[in-house]
């Protein structure tokens, strides 16, 4: 909750272009307030996450009340609060990818990272995430590493693509 | 641009198609499937190899959507001969290039299904997998460059919005459709034609039309592979549905988990504003029409038609009561039509070869074909299309090749998380919307999930009932505590800590959340359970007595 209420009171370089994105976007959306989940979507491809003062910015343009706008966030998986790492592992956990061993491999890169789903290492290299379904059961388990479909993965392959990644 | 011009620029196409100075056609399969197979890199290096060798003037290269056997990509096929390689790399293009064009000898080692087959076929259309399918919605997919309008142009693209447009009145348009019996391919299988006669019916000065593309079922895909194998073709559907019933306006709703389909679904829309196939007055008719994008944000529940209508308005996805149902009030309080993506794209071909054609496809109360995703523990997974009708045997033995590693066939899980599983004493099933209901299934927007005999149901009721748990919006109690508490009875079963009255109140609960709940989801939710309870029941039995 600390880290919260400093972020509150932090305020927002006027100079940051992703910032502009963002304004850009509201106003080519007329500052509706139906617009909202297309302007979160520009916010977070331009963050990576979508920082509190941020959403309290885009509350303030769209005049919706900041709940609006959280409870909205909150609601939606694709929406994150927290920086996602600057390396992701998404794992699929679709009904194809759990019937050929999803779960498996989750674990593994769970017991080999020491994190779970949701998380980011504390140097924020690496982040884990998982997907109900990433449309590409033809691949079945596939692993999403920096945006890049990893085609009928085993756990030890997996581990040592990431640990590439990383540096390790 | 007017009707005149689009004929001028069809014919023009069609003479340089005739006049093709190019003696073949090699297609690279650029779905999303394939490209994570790396696909993009064949592209690049079959250019710099047919460059090198200067056949540049005998050979066009084509990137197409998807063909089919996704499992066994990167695909490439060569025209005329319908010849499929599989597994390609950029290391054995140079020998498939020498030997299939110059010496004139297929590679057998490297056919379509080369590994599976005692022999695999030359002509790829005559192996099972293609020969058991009927295309009409996949018809163009892995055959035309999805990001060229041209292409989709020469193969009659646009031709059933002329005819619409020109020829039909709305109510011929809606007549067609309710002659063709064709039903809504989301998953609910609601008559196509009724749907649209009634917001058609309704009198309001903005109607809309929604195209649902948040295909949330795990382990379904049928509708990203037509957005990027073939995006005019839906939205061609949904201009002539925006005709049939009266509205100006489109949006299409496509999951955010799917770039390159919204990628692909955008250039389509670009390219046919400018060819005034979107906008005002299109092809000078009286019509006008525009088509915006919304991405979803990842919740299933989104794909309830109520909570798909909330989310474009910018809201939490959370479904509201029905009725008033979205024909009479939709977005923004207005008369909405809601179809599925592989809806949309069936509906030019029916325009095109008349309902009578298509009604005579399929079963009497299911008409037409079916996209299904096959997927899971089977020999080829994929993308399919049969007519209604056609049995499972056949699905899974003759187009999916068998069950891996020659194990024995224990279910197919069909219907996602709103549906059941069909075991293997009724393999001989036939796949129609009111055979899988009778059995405790349903047809659902197309997931079909093979599974062998090491796959444990118990296991496969707690994966669905984990994932209605996640994905329940919450505004229901039925649903918001229900699923969580039959989540925590099955995992305890499952972990071998269960009693028979774990078993008992699983049952009793199940009822309720059925009953009870506000939509679709929660509604739904207990079925993978009560499907595996029906068939398997010994299973969860064993785990029990085990505890």
């Amino acid at each position: 909750m600390k880290n919260d209420t400093t972020e509150l009171t932090a305020t927002i370089p006027k100079i940051d272009p992703r910032l502009k994105l963002i304004n850009a976007k509201i106003k080519k959306e007329n500052y509706k307030p139906d617009a909202l989940i297309e302007v979160l979507h520009t916010a977070q491809n331009a963050y990576g996450y979508l920082p509190l003062t941020i959403l309290q910015h885009i509350s303030k343009e769209l005049h919706l009340p900041p709940s609006r706008v959280f409870s909205t966030v909150s609601f939606y998986h694709f929406f994150s609060l927290k920086s996602k790492g600057e390396h992701t592992c998404l794992v699929c956990t679709g009904t194809a990818c759990y019937v050929k061993g999803a779960q498996q491999i989750l674990n593994e890169i769970e017991k080999h990272f020491q994190l779970k789903p949701g998380e980011v290492t504390d140097n924020n290299k690496l982040g884990i995430q998982v997907a109900r379904c990433i449309g590409a059961c033809g691949l079945a388990p596939a692993v999403v590493l920096d945006n890049e479909v990893q085609a009928k993965v085993n756990a030890t392959e997996i581990v040592s693509k990431i640990n590439a990644k990383i540096g390790k | 641009m007017n009707r005149k011009d689009l004929q001028t620029i069809i014919y023009a196409e069609k003479a340089k198609e005739e006049n093709n100075k190019y003696k073949y056609k090699i297609h690279v399969c650029c779905g999303a499937g394939c490209i994570s197979s790396g696909s993009e890199e064949v592209l690049k290096k079959l250019q710099e190899e047919i460059k090198q060798r200067e056949l540049e003037n005998e050979i066009e290269i084509v990137p197409t959507g998807c063909m089919g056997p996704c499992n066994q990509g990167p695909l490439i096929k060569f025209e005329p001969n319908h010849t499929i390689y599989q597994k390609v790399d950029c290391s054995n293009i140079a020998s498939i290039v020498q030997n299939q064009i110059i010496d004139k000898k297929p590679i057998e080692e490297m056919l379509l299904f080369a590994n599976f087959r005692t022999k695999a076929f030359i002509n790829a259309q005559e192996d099972p997998f293609f020969k058991k399918q009927l295309k009409i919605t996949l018809k163009n997919c892995g055959d035309i460059n999805p990001e060229k309008l041209e292409d989709y142009l020469v193969h009659d693209g646009y031709k059933a919005l002329d005819k619409v447009l020109f020829e039909m009145s709305s109510e011929d348009v809606i007549a067609e459709i309710k002659h063709s019996r064709m039903r809504g391919r989301g998953g609910a299988g609601y008559p196509t034609g009724l749907k649209w006669e009634t917001v058609y019916k309704y009198i309001s000065n903005q109607k809309y039309v929604i195209c649902n593309g948040d295909e949330g079922d795990p382990g379904a895909f049928m509708d990203r592979s037509v957005l990027e194998g073939n995006p005019h073709r839906v939205l061609e559907g949904m201009l002539i549905a925006g005709y049939a019933v009266g509205a100006n306006k489109g949006f299409a709703y496509i999951r955010g988990e799917y770039p390159l389909a919204i990628k692909r679904f955008e250039l389509a829309i670009k390219q046919a504003r400018k060819m005034g196939l979107l906008g005002n007055n299109i092809l000078g008719s009286n019509f006008s029409f525009d088509i915006e994008i919304r991405i979803g944000a990842g919740a299933f529940v989104c794909g309830e038609e109520t909570a798909l209508i909330a989310s474009i308005e910018g809201k939490r996805g959370t479904p509201r009561p029905r009725p008033p149902f979205p024909a009479e009030s939709g977005l923004w309080g207005k008369p909405t039509l809601i179809n599925n993506v592989e809806t949309f794209a069936g509906i030019a071909p029916i325009i095109n070869n008349g309902g009578e054609w298509y009604s005579e496809i399929g079963t009497p109360k299911s008409a037409g074909t079916k996209v299904f995703a096959l997927a899971g523990k089977i020999n080829i997974s994929g993308l399919i299309e049969v007519p209604m009708g056609t049995s499972l045997h056949e699905i899974v033995y003759d187009i999916g090749g068998g069950i891996q590693h020659d194990h024995e066939f224990k279910a197919a899980q069909t219907g996602g998380p709103s549906g059941g599983c069909i075991p293997a004493q009724h393999i001989d099933v036939k796949m129609d919307y009111e055979s899988l209901i009778n059995l405790g299934s349903i047809m659902g927007s197309g997931g079909l999930i093979i599974m062998d005999n090491y796959t444990e149901m118990v296991d496969v009721a707690r994966f669905f009932m984990e994932f209605c748990m996640d994905e329940s919006c919450g505004k229901c109690v039925p649903c918001r505590v229900g699923t969580k508490m039959m989540h925590d009875l099955i995992k305890k079963i499952n972990d071998g800590k269960g009693t028979k009255i774990d078993l008992e109140r699983l049952e009793e609960l199940a009822v309720y959340v059925k009953e009870t709940s506000l939509c679709g989801l929660g509604a739904s939710a207990p079925n993978p359970l009560l499907s595996t309870l029906r068939y398997f029941r010994n299973e969860y039995e064993e785990k029990i007595q085990k505890a």
